[in-house]
């Protein structure tokens, strides 16, 4: 390999354009800068003293020792912090530092900072924590009958459903038409998902840095700088323009960066020693550093005609919130809302449940609640089928849920959601013909391992589908802010707040600008709450759609204002803001106005595994899908998500879980927590089904949620095929295939 | 020896000479001293490629190798595959086939296909399958990946 | 933290004589984890990687000595790999690439965890461990030589320096159980070697107990191994998989394993 070829002009890119990134130049020559790459002259080192307890009593805690240790510059607890001393996405009920309880295994309870990372983790062994350990709450269920973890209660009186059990984040009864009619056929089943780690390559890593007048800069890989900064400035007790948040590169989030990790942490050491103080979680820290995915335990009743349409579904979802309420309200309802699938169902009663146990604490991860109902809805529609005799794909085009239907809310389905195309569009792509014997390992279940040759294998193929919902939800107030600067020689610089975690926004916002100015000479300009108001959050498949509506906005604008001048720079900064939803009524789940969901997008998927039913293998062999994209503003970006969220969906059917005893994670490492090889993923076939979403700007749709809602489903369902076991449980284990 | 040695190795072609700490990894050595930070510290334990890097033209990972057992050995980084401004073919292939997300196991990633395509300039899809099966990702489903590996061989 | 780093094998057995607390590190697919981790903060390290008279490999009258340093990536390359057919599968199945180029089999007797996947096929071919040190070298089956869950029969003052094997002529092969298609710690791992001369079939497994486990059955009762190495083993419940499950799939393993050796 010798010639070496020249730069693709990428500043060239309108919307629709099958387009190279814009940051992959820097990220292929090890340029491109992430928060654990980040140094700054004088910079100090963080680290964070965890407990090793799921629950118990702090008695005391000594940072004597601690301090007296060489290249020691500080050693911070509860007491240290100067203003709130909780914190939280949606209820502030979790401290920044221990206080008087420790809730889970891994809460940070103090912070040292030191002149070598070394030395930092030696000071955080000759801190003195006394402990009086108290039983942990561990099972879901019983969570409901034992102490309350959170006496005081902070998720009351927040216009949820009142729920007077112990434990309860959220309760959440979703009751539509009359649940109680009868049907010609009944499945019942309870599905279970273990806990899924977003595992994003890059570790939670931060740098605070004091600006010397009392305040500090953050940089920090994000989801969402400005709701970081509204959860850090109380906690320092500074004003909100205080605290500046500057995103850094970031590794990867989906989710698991929703939370606070260490930017409380960091600006509190920056500020105690006023010098810039690093802190980067190892991969064993970052599995106890962020949320994940909830487990759940869903029961579902599916009645239905002899003809095979659904008179009623019934379906109580329990998940575990963990230690902390995160944005668990928001999952559980995400859960009860798309419980069903996407199905036409006129009676149905959904209840859901988040609480509070000593695991690892939940929130948001790609999926955010559909996923675990999909799995259970999906199996239920398989169940259904087979007792119908049905074809499985001819069941569901026959319930598909098309607007003009309604949402088990009650919300009336206004915009695209093309179902039925998704549904024909995946079902028709043809399934490739079994490969002959003998074949290399690496093309048979047990991969390099060489566990068979052919024998035990049996081939299976699945079929399943999948929606959630696009941009917030239950009336939150959701808007997204852009600033474009126009300058006299017709270039453009664009600034954005808006988290670019690997997705793809920065591209997305480039050609929006290019399209509208009508010129390539467009950048965009670092992202930070220091220029620009806040894009919200990279979440809810909603980057997407709110940040082309600001920039598409701000654009305009700017186009007007010159116009208006007659020439010179403008500089002119628009707020998107999507139709506004309201709450959902909390004794009856049904929508208080016209919609509690913004919008919504569906996906199918066909699937081919062959596994060794004797030692419980399984190889995914094909996979096909079809998803509804409302407008595909970047094709090679848009099968790059879809492709990889697949991937996530693969691991959680095939061997993604958080292993917990007692409330302590047992894998928390890239050896035992194991996430998809390039030898576990098999191709993967993309049809993209365009129907404009009326009210996004230019039709588009968030996409990088489906394909793992979907995914998990459709690969068990083909496993079902090829074992004839019900397989309830997400990961299948060998055990339930083979014992 | 003492705790603090200095140690002198070849990186990307050039002489170079640091202060480490006994235990230290050739990648913190890397990132932190030779101010390297390319190769990525996803694991630091040999379970995600992220730190590939050539040693003496094998491809290992960076964080599996105590820094001083590079002393007078040759290592190349992501940081020394462009030349002269232009991209290495293999990056240019990942850049044109949308390879790319988040970014974190790229540089990984581009060092094990450089290695890969040295050893085998035209690799069968299972070739290529088996020899990046070392490093995660965690955006990609690794098919654009696989595409670029396709695209660099065919550009050769 | 020392590091010691001597260029020939006699300094090296020198310095393990005067710092019996040196760790040894040779491809440090082991001893980084730990350093990096914190989990182990030895005052001093032992680098083996510069010494010549560990790598590769030679043959004498049909006995094969695999010097310590041979890696993984060697180990699945012909000659040797046509010579030792289950160590390479076995090889195959450790880590990555990047593992494999770097990993060594003296590393793997040295760490001497039940899951070292060379170490099957090593047992399953009656390997001998060959151990230097100033007072001299001896070598032992290596049977003999894993005495427990990372425990080994090095004496102080001793380094694994080789291993020795005559390979036998008949068909041997190699699975490993994981959950998924690679860079997985084996559930459990079986060799299985058809020693005709000796008329016996060797089995070894990995994982389902304290260490690696060889079990011999006569050819005659070869029908006989799965159960055998069932009752051999002593597999426990762990984060990786259950016990019940180790005693299904070795079984499953030795079923298939001696079928494909016999069926060629």
């Amino acid at each position: 390999m010798s010639a070496t070829t020249e730069r693709p002009r990428l500043a060239v890119g309108r919307i629709g354009e099958r387009l190279p990134r814009e940051d992959a130049v820097p990220k292929v020559t090890g340029e491109f800068s992430y928060a654990s790459d980040l140094s700054t002259p004088g910079m100090l080192w963080g680290d964070t003293l965890r407990s090793p307890h799921a629950h118990a009593r702090v008695v005391s805690i000594d940072v004597t020792a601690a301090l007296g240790l060489p290249g020691i510059h500080g050693a911070l607890t509860h007491e240290d912090v100067p203003g709130k001393k909780l914190y939280g996405l949606e209820f502030a009920d979790q401290p920044v530092l221990a206080i008087d309880r420790v809730r889970y295994v891994g809460e940070p309870v103090a912070l040292v900072v030191a002149e070598h990372p070394e030395q930092a983790r030696r000071a955080l062994e000759a801190i003195v924590v006394e402990y009086e350990p108290l039983e942990p709450v561990v099972d879901m269920e019983r969570a409901l009958e034992q102490e309350p973890l959170h006496p005081d209660r902070p998720t009351m009186g927040h216009g949820y459903r009142d729920d007077r059990r112990p434990n309860v984040v959220r309760h959440l009864v979703i009751r539509h038409g009359d649940p109680d009619i009868a049907g010609d056929v009944v499945v019942t089943g309870t599905y279970e998902l273990g806990i899924q780690d977003q595992a994003f390559l890059g570790p939670e890593s931060g740098l605070a840095i004091p600006d010397g007048e009392g305040g500090v800069d953050i940089h920090v890989a994000t989801q969402w700088l400005h709701v970081d900064r509204d959860q850090v400035a109380p906690c320092l007790d500074l004003r909100p323009e205080q605290v500046r948040l500057h995103l850094s590169g970031v590794g990867g989030s989906f989710g698991g960066r929703e939370d606070l990790s260490m930017q409380i942490h960091s600006a509190l050491l920056a500020l105690h020693t006023g010098r810039p103080v690093k802190m980067v979680y190892d991969r064993a820290e970052s599995f106890t550093g962020h949320v994940h995915r909830h487990p759940a335990r869903i029961r579902c009743e599916h009645r239905a005609t002899r003809d095979g349409r659904l008179t009623s579904v019934r379906m109580q979802i329990l998940l575990d919130g963990g230690a902390y309420a995160s944005s668990s309200t928001a999952v559980a309802s995400n859960a009860a809302s798309f419980g069903l699938g996407p199905y036409r169902v006129d009676n149905a009663l959904i209840e859901t449940t988040a609480v509070y146990t000593n695991n690892p604490p939940c929130g948001a991860m790609r999926g955010f609640g559909a996923v675990q109902t999909c799995f259970a809805a999906e199996a239920q529609m398989d169940q259904l089928a087979a007792e119908l005799g049905l074809d499985p794909v001819e069941l569901r085009l026959l319930n598909a849920l098309e607007p003009g239907d309604s949402l088990p809310t009650g919300q009336v389905i206004e915009g695209s959601l093309p179902t039925r195309e998704v549904i024909r569009r995946a079902a028709a792509l043809p399934v490739p013909d079994q490969e002959t014997l003998p074949r290399d390992p690496l093309r048979l279940p047990g991969g390099t391992g060489n566990t068979t040759t052919g024998e035990g294998i049996r081939r299976g193929v699945g079929f399943a589908l999948g929606f959630k919902n696009i941009c917030y939800s239950e009336g939150f107030d959701d808007f997204c802010a852009a600033r474009v600067v126009l300058h006299a020689d017709g270039s453009a610089v664009v600034h954005s707040a808006a988290a670019e975690v690997g997705q793809g926004v920065v591209g997305v916002m480039l050609q929006v600008a290019r399209t509208e100015l009508g010129t390539d000479e467009v950048t965009l300009a670092p992202h930070t709450t220091a220029t620009v108001g806040s894009a919200g959050s990279t979440s809810a498949s909603r980057m997407t759609w709110m940040a082309a509506g600001a920039v598409r906005d701000a654009c305009r604008a700017a186009l007007e204002e010159r116009e208006r001048r007659g020439g010179g720079e403008v500089d002119v900064e628009r707020v998107h803001r999507h139709p506004r939803t309201t709450p959902l009524d909390p004794e009856t789940g049904q929508i208080t106005g016209e919609r509690a969901h913004v919008a919504l997008a569906v996906a199918a998927m066909r699937v081919v595994v062959e596994v060794d039913v004797e030692l419980g293998l399984t190889r995914v062999v094909w996979v096909g899908t079809a998803q509804d994209v409302g407008k595909a503003v970047n094709p090679l970006a848009l099968e790059g998500q879809i492709e990889g969220g697949t991937a996530q969906g693969l691991g959680l059917a095939l061997m993604e879980e958080i292993v917990t005893r007692n409330g302590a994670i047992q894998n928390a490492s890239f050896t035992d927590y194991l996430i998809p090889t390039a030898l576990d993923m098999p191709p993967v076939e993309i049809e993209l089904v365009e129907v404009p979403e009326p009210d996004a700007p230019y039709g588009v749709k968030g996409v990088g949620e489906p394909p793992t809602v979907v995914s998990t489903a459709a690969i068990v369902s083909a496993m079902r095929a090829a074992t004839g076991r019900p397989l309830t449980r997400a990961p299948v284990r060998p055990d339930d295939i083979c014992l | 020896m003492l705790a603090h040695v200095r140690i002198d190795l070849t990186v990307n072609g050039e002489r170079r000479e640091g202060v480490l700490r006994g235990g230290e990894s050739l990648l913190t050595f890397l990132r932190d001293t030779l101010e390297l930070p390319g190769s990525k510290n996803a694991c630091e334990q040999g379970e995600c490629g992220s730190c590939s890097v050539l040693l003496d033209g094998t491809l290992v990972c960076s964080c599996l190798v105590l820094a001083a057992q590079a002393e007078g050995h040759d290592v190349v980084t992501v940081e020394g595959l462009a030349r002269d401004g232009a991209l290495h073919p293999v990056q240019q292939a990942f850049v044109d086939a949308g390879a790319v997300q988040c970014g974190f196991c790229t540089p990984g990633l581009v060092v094990a296909v450089v290695d890969l395509l040295e050893r085998m300039p035209h690799p069968s899809d299972d070739q290529i399958r088996e020899a990046l099966s070392g490093n995660l990702c965690r955006c990609t489903g690794y098919a654009k990946i696989f595409d670029a590996v396709r695209l660099a061989a065919g550009r050769a | 933290m020392e590091v010691f780093r001597p260029s020939t094998l006699d300094e090296a057995l020198r310095l393990r004589a005067e710092h019996p607390q040196a760790r040894p590190i040779q491809g440090g697919t082991d001893v980084m984890v730990e350093l990096t981790f914190g989990d182990a903060r030895p005052e001093a390290l032992l680098d083996l990687s510069e010494l010549a008279e560990l790598r590769g490999f030679a043959e004498e009258d049909g006995l094969l000595r695999l010097g310590a340093g041979l890696t993984y990536t060697e180990a699945m390359q012909t000659p040797l790999a046509s010579r030792l057919p289950a160590l390479a599968e076995a090889s195959r199945t450790v880590g990555s690439p990047q593992i494999r180029n770097r990993g060594t089999i003296g590393g793997n007797l040295g760490t001497a965890s039940p899951a070292g996947d060379a170490l099957p096929p090593l047992l399953a071919e009656r390997a001998e461990v060959e151990l230097a040190s100033a007072r001299g070298t001896r070598t032992m089956p290596l049977a003999e030589f894993l005495l427990g869950v990372k425990r080994t029969a090095l004496a102080p003052g001793e380094l694994v320096t080789a291993v020795r094997v005559r390979p036998c002529e008949g068909p041997q092969t190699f699975a490993k159980v994981g959950q998924r298609n690679a860079m997985v710690i084996a559930i459990c791992s079986l060799a299985v070697v058809v020693d005709a001369e000796a008329g016996e079939v060797r089995a070894a497994f990995g994982s389902s107990a304290v260490t690696a486990r060889c079990v011999v059955v006569p050819l005659a009762e070869a029908a006989e191994l799965p159960e055998r190495v069932v009752e051999a083993a002593s597999p426990i419940d762990d984060v990786r998989a259950t016990a019940a499950y180790r005693r299904h799939a070795l079984r499953v393993l030795a079923a298939r394993t001696l079928e494909r050796c016999l069926r060629t």
